[in-house]
């Protein structure tokens, strides 16, 4: 039988696997496929998982149907940066080079409980730091609508793989907009959870009070299924708490009576005009589905760019300094006592640019300046949460563009930091304020995707995904990337 | 402007040796970053509370029982250097 891969999301692999109409060989034999025909143009995967992946396969379609788990036999791919048992582990960076975890993260192991199937890890900037993927220490990622350019960051590997059709779905991570800008960039669905919504164990730690685990999928009621899947309470992680109770499918046509408030703070000159375009027919859309669209002002909001710079590099700083040769990873052969080890190891192993995450982190938590820095940034964190409170006491959700431009081509920003960093402008605040979002594709400016931005108050990922849904349908964008399967 | 020194004692303290150019590039890059980031000090912040956990948490505990951890076996899988059991390491300096 013959399948269109781009139909093939997680929620219809499943119906296919109960109807028997698919095998769960046949699916994973399908995206195996796939890979091969474009994979050596977008450069989405860092390692794939062919064999174990059939053979579970093969054991899955043995099985009798009264046995199989309701999401048995489906594919996924995953970021990286989640630990896997005897897998091997990069988060795309040279010092985990030949990391085989002794474990599970906890998110793994809720899709291996539900007997999704592997497919294998996805690309990503080193440990998360970047919007373009282009930190990744092994290969860039390009967006499979523009092989020129990025797929955004740093879930770059994960969102082109959607994109591509590589996997229904994938998981990524989002510390300050990693699943959403990339999403955007990509033209697929981001949802980034609560903070605390799905267990970070297992998840190689980048900024541990803004870090997130959240899907990346072709359809919004896939997002909605893949966080059922993997959210929940965990005991090896006590910042984890779950969602407040299972998140159903949504099946919204209609915003009536929903407000939305449009974000004044986000929508400045930073925004290119054709995503500006694109934002503004969809606030036409959401009115024309009986929503109220009004502008609102966050004043704080503003310094959540450098409230971010402070808190996510100081944090992992403090984090990074496992990376040291002792335990795991890679090991410099130089140095001759233990401190020029380290030294040696940290220097061979980390990209340029985690050094000057680590730099900017160790400086601002240095004897001296942690009042005026961290203290400071944690204050502003304080009065970025109260702004959205007072928001949400009038309005559902809270809208924005995702990103202020399409997908930028590969270089284009590598050589100014702070440029890069500013981009991320929309989805920072979300991260200080550990807020649930989405960002949904929305249309496109000169031929790229442009996502919406929508964001709900904590716990709010059902409203989130039931908007989410009315406009997905709304928007109906049934253009694709004109990826051409190359085979050798 | 952050000193060459400065950049110099930070890196000490991040564990990282960088050469003459990178620490010439650091600096600069360094320096334009904590520019934009010192705005977060012109906010007057006086009484406002500190947020280091954005979702309201209280104490979470758990059963105090025990469960089975990784076997040393397991532990040293990894290490770059193992010998009888322990983590093998260069001598201190």
């Amino acid at each position: 039988m013959s399948h269109d891969v781009y139909e093939l999301s997680g929620v219809r692999c499943r119906e296919l696997l109960e109807s028997r109409e698919a095998s769960a060989t046949e699916l994973v034999q399908v995206y195996l496929d796939r890979m091969r025909g474009v994979d050596a143009q977008v450069g989405a995967y860092l390692l794939t998982n062919e064999e174990a992946a059939l053979q579970q396969a093969a054991e899955i379609d043995a099985k009798p149907a009264e046995e199989r788990r309701p999401w048995e036999g489906v594919p996924i791919a995953v970021k990286d940066i989640l630990a896997t048992k005897d897998m091997e582990t990069t988060c795309a960076s040279r010092i985990l080079s030949g990391y085989r975890p002794p474990y599970d993260a906890t998110a793994i192991r809720r899709l291996k409980e539900a007997g999704l199937i592997i497919l294998g890890k996805l690309n990503m900037d080193e440990f998360a730091m970047g919007s373009s993927t282009e930190n990744s220490a092994y290969q860039p990622t390009r967006n499979p609508w523009d092989l020129e350019r990025v797929p955004g960051g740093s879930s770059g590997g994960s969102a082109a793989a959607v994109a591509a059709a590589e996997t229904p779905w994938a998981l990524g991570t989002d510390t300050g907009g990693s699943i959403r800008q990339p999403a955007s960039l990509c033209g697929v669905v981001g949802l980034k959870p609560t903070y605390g919504a799905v267990s970070r164990y297992g998840l190689i730690a980048f900024a541990s009070s803004l870090d997130q685990i959240g899907p990346l999928t072709r359809t919004v009621s896939d997002a909605a299924a893949l966080l059922q899947i993997v959210q929940g309470q965990d005991p090896l992680d006590s910042t984890s708490t779950g969602l407040r109770g299972p998140l159903r499918l949504p099946t919204e046509r209609d915003l009536a009576g929903r407000r939305f408030g449009v974000i004044k703070e986000f929508l400045g000159e930073a925004i290119d005009s054709g995503v500006r375009e694109v934002f503004n027919d969809a606030c036409k859309t959401i009115e024309a589905l009986g929503g109220v669209v009004e502008e609102v002002s966050l004043p704080s909001v503003e310094r959540g760019i450098a409230a971010y710079y402070i808190i996510a590099p100081a944090e992992a700083s403090s984090n990074l300094a496992r990376f040291d040769g002792v335990r795991y990873g890679y090991r410099s052969g130089e140095g001759e006592d233990l401190l020029s080890m380290y030294t040696h190891t940290r220097s061979e192993g980390f990209g340029p640019e985690v050094k000057r995450r680590i730099m900017i982190g160790t400086y601002v938590l240095s004897a001296g300046y942690y009042e005026a820095y961290y203290g400071q940034a944690q204050r502003t964190r304080t009065l970025i949460i109260q702004d959205f409170n007072r928001a949400f006491a009038d309005y559902d959700y809270l809208i924005s563009p995702t990103s202020p431009s399409v997908a930028f081509k590969l270089g284009e920003r590598t050589a100014d930091p702070l440029a890069m960093y500013l981009s991320d402008l929309c989805t920072i605040p979300v991260n200080l304020a550990g807020l649930p979002a989405i960002s949904l594709p929305a249309g496109f400016s000169q031929g790229l995707p442009v996502g919406l931005h929508l964001i709900s108050p904590h716990f709010g990922e059902q409203a989130l995904v039931d908007a989410a849904h009315a406009l997905e349908h709304r928007f109906q964008l049934e253009a694709r990337p004109a990826l051409t399967e190359v085979r050798e | 402007m952050i000193s060459r020194e400065e950049v110099e004692h930070v890196a000490r303290l991040a564990r990282l040796h960088l050469d003459e150019e990178a620490l010439e590039r650091m600096g600069s890059e360094l320096s334009q970053i904590i520019d934009y980031v010192q705005q977060i000090g012109e906010l007057d912040l006086a009484g406002v509370e500190p947020t280091a956990h954005a979702v309201a948490l209280t104490n979470v505990f758990r059963k105090d029982e025990t469960w089975e951890g990784l076997s040393q076996e397991e532990a040293l899988r990894n290490a770059p250097n193992a010998e009888a059991g322990h983590f093998a390491v260069p001598r201190m300096g």
